[in-house]
């Protein structure tokens, strides 16, 4: 495909490249030799400056024209064979891309045989053995620590991996479909359809659930609130629902804050509502790793939280 | 009008095209033997003793000189040197070249005639010659010969003597950069792509500018020979022919007294021209192309003995000596000036500043990566975390543990690690680790801490290196 709207720049280059080269050609083959009078001083130029400045005129060794003339083939033969002269592609077919390609099959067929071997065990064994949690953990560093830490510790909105708490289910298979399909977890907004008070009496309930100081008052009121607006997705006793990624709200741990502000600002305003359509809060790694990788780095992970079942360098 | 005396025909005169590229000469150096040519023989033998043989030292199982390029590790000896090393071949460059100013300064170009690797090849090469196909006379007359079997078998023998020491040389240069010992265990077949290529490549190299290329090297691809100028002064020595003592020149038997002839000590016997691997006349005065070999003066001095003169007639002087008439101590007093003895301090202090960075150079490596997508988090009501990738370098032979500590802050402290880290030899790891402070011990805001990663095995090889402790507002 071509970069411009017109061959003419192609032509041009082209043109302009091979008329370069012949013209080298030209001026090697015309300045090559030189007129002399017969019986005049070998060595100077015959110029004199100043009085008695002369110049000598030392002639270049025979190999370095033909040093000139094999670098003019060479450009002629290098510009058939590889792409050089505008838009001509050149005899070899050599590309950037193509390049990139023979050099990622060429890694790709050195792992496959490693990433094989884990492909045919099950997860729990895979995390046990040491080589495969390290390439588990390159692969973690390079596509997951951005967002989930390089210590898979988490941050605000971005749960952490190590605590054994999941909110799609923490076995290996659900694991792999986490990463594989990502997720998209919809906390809708409440405060519309609860009212000030209302977010404040089901806050406080939320915090009694996991033990958490409230106002005894806000927290009895809050509790059929809670009931009528927050059971479905969260379970009556609050325990959350892998199936749809609804927390588990009586443990302790909190992926927005557990303070007052950041539960009532969950539960006013929402989390993640603002998915354009299709995109995933958790991405979809299955476009960019291939499952065998993805056991791999879903066996890292699923080690972190089980760290008796893997023996610790 | 009368008709002219005389008519002087108008002709164009004769007018010729030459070439500007001119065929070489070849030049058939005499043999020469004498104390410089003994110096050279000298630099040759010790030159080509550590390059042929350096590469089959062993070290602690390893090969001691290797420049594992692959790997990107270069070992010299019980010396590990990494990429972030490159800081001492950038000094070790500043050391060859003031030490070559230096030398340069006070003895003209002895790099040149007595040292450079295209000088020391083509002795070799030159000494293959000469003892298969003779000394200077019988190459002549076997150039000039016709094409005959004897000629084809001199000339056959000769290049296949060059090419072996060639290729020898070629499969030494790349032991230098694959373990010498495994690379001769797969010559010929078994040698990969570019091993092959390149012990190829260097054998060309030296087949080509040692047994054909020769002085065409000196006179027109080394840029030395150019700039030598700028580093000679009055005072610098260089070869010479004491025109003062020489001339006129002339042949004259060996009971005559010259200066009775009114000749001076030049015989006119042109050994010296001879001699030259150059094919220039020392006569005409220090020349670009000549690169201080000092065989004219090793041919000069052979004919000064036999005719009963001094020696000296072409020898190592300064240009202020020459015209001044100063005698052998008054020039070596002149070796102590300003230039030279600048050059010899700069170049002691940088040569002590290289050895004691190098005894001194702390074996362990240690860079602090930050967390940069989650800056801080919260890790139980109170505590903030700020989790970070420490990259361990564990540069020598020795494994080690490390143990890792965060200061800086009151109450900083580095959790999750179960112990000490352990690393092999040579390794490099990174360990991904949080650091909690509680909330309030200090302001909101970006504070510096620092990171000391000791070795618990020896307590001396420790490092600290500086990061940021955030806690957010």
């Amino acid at each position: 495909m071509s970069d411009f709207t017109s061959e003419f720049w192609n032509v041009y280059i082209a043109a302009l490249t091979v008329i370069s080269i012949l013209g080298c050609g030209w001026l090697l083959w015309t300045q090559s030799r030189a007129k002399i009078k017969v019986g005049s001083q070998g060595d100077t130029t015959g110029h004199v400056w100043d009085g008695d400045l002369a110049e000598y005129n030392n002639p270049l060794p025979r190999w370095w024209m033909w040093l000139f003339w094999i670098t003019i083939v060479f450009s002629l033969g290098y510009l058939a064979l590889y792409p050089g002269l505008g838009r001509y592609a050149g005899m070899l077919g050599w590309s950037q891309a193509g390049q990139y390609r023979e050099e990622a099959s060429a890694v790709e067929a050195r792992v496959a045989p490693l990433y094989a071997k884990y492909a045919a065990m099950d997860i729990e064994k895979v995390a046990m053995d040491p080589d495969a949690r390290a390439m588990g953990e390159r692969l973690f560093v390079n596509n997951c620590a951005q967002c989930h830490g390089s210590d898979a510790g988490g941050a605000k909105g971005f749960p952490s991996l190590r605590d054994g708490d999941w909110l799609y289910g923490g076995s290996p298979e659900r694991i792999v479909e986490s990463i594989t399909s990502g997720r998209a977890g919809v906390m809708p907004p409440m405060g519309a359809a609860l009212g000030n008070e209302g977010v404040k009496e089901v806050v406080a309930y939320v915090r009694s659930l996991s033990g958490l100081t409230a106002d005894p008052l806000r927290v009895q009121l809050g509790k059929p609130k809670f009931a009528a607006n927050c059971a479905a997705c969260h379970g009556v006793d609050g325990r959350g629902n892998t199936a749809v990624g609804a927390p588990n709200l009586t443990d302790s741990v909190w992926l927005y804050g557990a303070t007052e502000t950041a539960i009532t600002e969950t539960v006013t305003r929402g989390r993640n509502t603002n998915l354009a359509s299709g995109a995933r809060t958790m991405p979809a790694f299955g476009a960019t790793l291939s499952p065998e990788r993805i056991r791999v780095v879903a066996a890292y992970v699923w080690g972190l939280s089980h760290p008796q079942q893997t023996a610790s360098r | 009008m009368n008709a002219p005396d005389k008519v002087i025909p108008i002709v164009a005169a004769p007018v010729d095209e030459v070439s500007l590229y001119e065929i070489r000469r070849k030049i058939h150096p005499r043999s020469v033997a004498g104390r410089f040519a003994t110096w050279r023989w000298a630099l040759v033998a010790i030159t080509q003793l550590v390059f042929y043989g350096l590469p089959w030292l062993t070290w602690n199982g390893r090969q001691a000189v290797l420049f594992d390029l692959a790997a990107r590790k270069f070992y010299v000896f019980g010396l590990v040197l990494w990429p972030q090393d490159v800081i001492y071949l950038a000094v070790l460059l500043v050391i060859a070249a003031i030490s070559l100013f230096l030398f340069t300064a006070v003895a003209g170009r002895v790099w040149c005639g007595y040292a450079c690797p295209q000088t020391v090849y083509t002795s070799i090469f030159m000494w293959i010659e000469r003892h298969i196909e003779g000394d200077r006379t019988a190459r002549l007359k076997l150039d000039a010969a016709p094409a005959s079997p004897a000629k084809a078998a001199k000339r056959l023998a000769k290049h296949a003597a060059w090419i072996a020491i060639a290729l020898w040389t070629g499969f030494t240069f790349v032991g230098y950069f694959t373990a010498i010992r495994g690379l001769a265990a797969r010559v010929p077949f078994a040698l990969g792509g570019w091993e092959t290529f390149w012990v190829l490549f260097y054998g060309l190299a030296t087949y080509g500018n040692a047994g054909w290329m020769r002085e065409q090297v000196c006179k027109y691809m080394c840029p030395y020979a150019r700039f030598q100028s700028v580093m000679f002064d009055k005072d610098t020595l260089i070869v010479a022919y004491d025109s003062g003592r020489g001339e006129p020149r002339g042949s004259r038997g060996r009971k005559v007294d010259p200066s009775a002839a009114g000749l001076g000590h030049c015989v006119d016997c042109e050994i010296c021209v001879q001699v030259c691997p150059t094919g220039i006349d020392i006569r005409d005065g220090l020349q670009y192309e000549c690169i201080g070999c000092a065989a004219c003066i090793d041919g000069c001095d052979q004919v000064m003995d036999k005719m009963g003169y001094a020696r000296g007639l072409i020898r190592y002087a300064s240009e202020r000596s020459l015209g001044a008439g100063l005698d052998s101590r008054a020039v070596a007093a002149r070796i102590l000036r300003p230039r030279t003895l600048v050059y010899a301090s700069i170049l002691v202090v940088v040569s002590l500043a290289l050895a004691g960075s190098i005894a001194l150079r702390n074996p362990l490596k240690v860079d602090v990566l930050r967390d940069r997508g989650a800056l801080a988090r919260e890790a139980s009501p109170g505590i903030v975390e700020n989790v970070y990738r420490l990259q361990i370098m564990n540069t020598d032979e020795t494994a080690r543990r490390y143990a890792i500590d965060a200061t800086g802050l009151p109450g900083l402290a580095v959790v999750g690690m179960t112990g000490p880290v352990a690393l092999d030899a040579l390794e490099t790891r990174t360990v991904a680790l949080r650091v909690q402070l509680p909330a309030d011990a200090a302001a909101p805001g970006a504070h510096k801490i620092e990171f000391d990663v000791r070795s618990v095995d020896s307590p001396a090889v420790a490092r600290s290196e500086r990061s940021t402790f955030i806690l957010p507002r």
